[in-house]
């Protein structure tokens, strides 16, 4: 048998077999990329819309979705914007653009996102032409990285629908129960602040007190997965401040108030 | 017995990767909640087996020695990044639920067993037909595990309803403990059992053996 252990030879083998196996990754992942993004655009959808509890069995995710709207909103203002083409808008790039993003100082910064988008994309969801939820998109760090989800809130923009997390590397069996439909479940109908407009809602330690004046703005907290909690109670948190969706909330009040006026 | 049949059909009972020579565990813990996306990983992880046999057997010829290792590890990564890519574009639900586990495969130690115990020195043909039978071999346990954990679990079998629960108005009450990995320990265990009753061949020689007590030891403690 010829002699494979020369340098040479090791060295061609090892050249030519990546570049074949890389040839053929790239060649599929190339291929692939359209169906794997429609795939999961279908499933962000799915997510958008289980987190108001629209899902149907007999109906397509598509035909749901056709009484959903989508906006951009400044978050700055809280104002819709037009400016902005729906389909060009990508919460990642905004993100990193030093243009349509700020930077959080560490107080400010609880959800752990670094840099906040001017701009995000919200849904509206329409029965009988009146609104009746409003899904928006939050994210924040939990254990291992960062959760990203929508949380669904009622007309009243203070009640809310559900919680759905679509990407999260949460630890399966313990964080990763932020999936489990038993506990999505228990954030039905939680208020998100006070009457006085102080955001309380979180997630405690342990199981919520029934009895308590304060168990409309709890939710039970995850065994084993303390951290989990605290992210996804400071990703809610950040996100109903001011720095998030506050100033779109109360624009939304405002007008409302003044059209039944 | 042909040689390729004996290869083809030996790791299915008589040579068990799982349940024999106890590998790949990992995934057959974790994965086998539910038979859907047991099937799904056990068509992957043949298909991987069987592709990278074959394929390394192909160059064995030419893997110089040192770097031989390596080379099986770029090959069934190559076939795993494959069938991890075809997943997430034609089955996106199962590849979510299977999260890390496909990925995993490049891992997993029946895989690498047979690169390198089998389709280093045999030809192409009999390598995949090898890397076929373990695959099936790692599938019979898989789907007896997701057969029994489902059912008895969650009452259901590939999301049908066989035996109505409790909560839905039936009469069966679910072993949730079925659901989670560490009941796999269990039924792993009990089949490894059955399977060593049915052939005693397979049981291994105690390594030590405890010796009795001498009688000295008791009169020692006095």
């Amino acid at each position: 048998m010829k002699n494979n252990d020369t340098i040479s030879k090791t060295l061609i083998v090892a050249v030519s077999l990546c570049l074949f196996c890389s040839a053929v990754i790239s060649f599929t992942a190339v291929n692939l990329k359209d169906i794997q993004e429609a795939n999961v655009r279908l499933d962000q959808q799915k997510k958008i819309l289980a987190s108001a509890n629209l899902l149907d069995d007999e109906k397509s995710i598509e035909e749901l979705f056709l009484n959903i709207e989508s906006k951009i909103i400044d978050l700055r203002t809280g104002k819709y914007d037009t400016s902005i083409d729906l389909s060009s808008f990508k919460e990642s790039d905004f993100a990193r653009d030093e243009n349509t993003s700020i930077i959080l100082s560490s107080e400010q910064d609880i959800a752990t996102i670094k840099r906040r988008e001017n701009y995000q994309k919200v849904y509206l969801h329409y029965k009988d032409d009146a609104i009746s939820a409003v899904i928006l998109p939050v994210r924040g760090y939990g254990l291992w990285g960062t959760l990203y989800g929508f949380l669904a809130l009622e007309a009243d923009l203070k009640t809310i629908v559900g919680l759905e997390f679509y990407q999260h590397k949460e630890t399966p069996g313990l964080g990763g129960e932020v999936d489990n439909p038993r506990w999505k479940a228990l954030w039905k109908g939680k208020k998100i602040s006070s009457e006085t407009g102080e955001i309380l809602i979180s997630v405690i330690k342990g199981s919520v007190n029934k009895d308590s004046p304060d168990a409309i703005y709890q939710v039970d907290g995850l065994s084993g997965a303390t951290i989990t909690g605290n992210g996804v109670s400071n990703l809610l948190n950040f996100w109903l401040s001011d720095l998030g969706y506050g100033p779109y909330i109360n624009e939304m009040l405002t007008k409302r108030s003044s059209s039944d006026v | 017995m042909s040689k390729a049949k004996e290869v083809l059909l030996n790791p299915i009972f008589n040579d068990n990767p799982i349940a024999l020579q106890i590998l790949g565990i990992c995934s057959a813990l974790a994965i086998t909640g539910s038979l859907y996306p047991t099937l799904i990983m056990c068509v992957a992880l043949t298909v991987v087996v069987s592709f990278s046999s074959l394929l390394v057997s192909l160059i064995r010829k030419h893997v110089p020695n040192n770097i031989r290792i390596i080379v099986q590890m770029t090959i069934i990564a190559t076939l795993v990044m494959l069938v991890d890519e075809l997943l997430q574009a034609f089955d996106y639900e199962t590849s979510r639920t299977l999260s890390v586990f496909v990925g995993l495969i490049i891992t997993n130690c029946i895989v690498m067993g047979r690169a390198e115990a089998f389709a280093m020195q045999n030809g192409p043909w009999l390598s995949f037909v090898d890397g076929l039978g373990n695959g099936l071999g790692y599938s019979v346990i898989l789907i007896f595990l997701a057969v029994i954990k489902e059912l008895l679990g969650a009452g259901t079998l590939l999301g049908f309803e066989i035996l109505p629960l409790v909560q839905n108005g039936g009469w069966y009450v679910g072993n949730n403990f079925l659901l989670l990995a560490p009941s796999s320990f269990f039924i792993i265990g009990l089949l490894i059992w059955a399977l060593r009753a049915w052939k005693p061949e397979q049981v291994e020689v105690p390594q030590y053996t405890i010796a009795k007590n001498s009688l000295n030891s008791e009169e020692r403690v006095i």
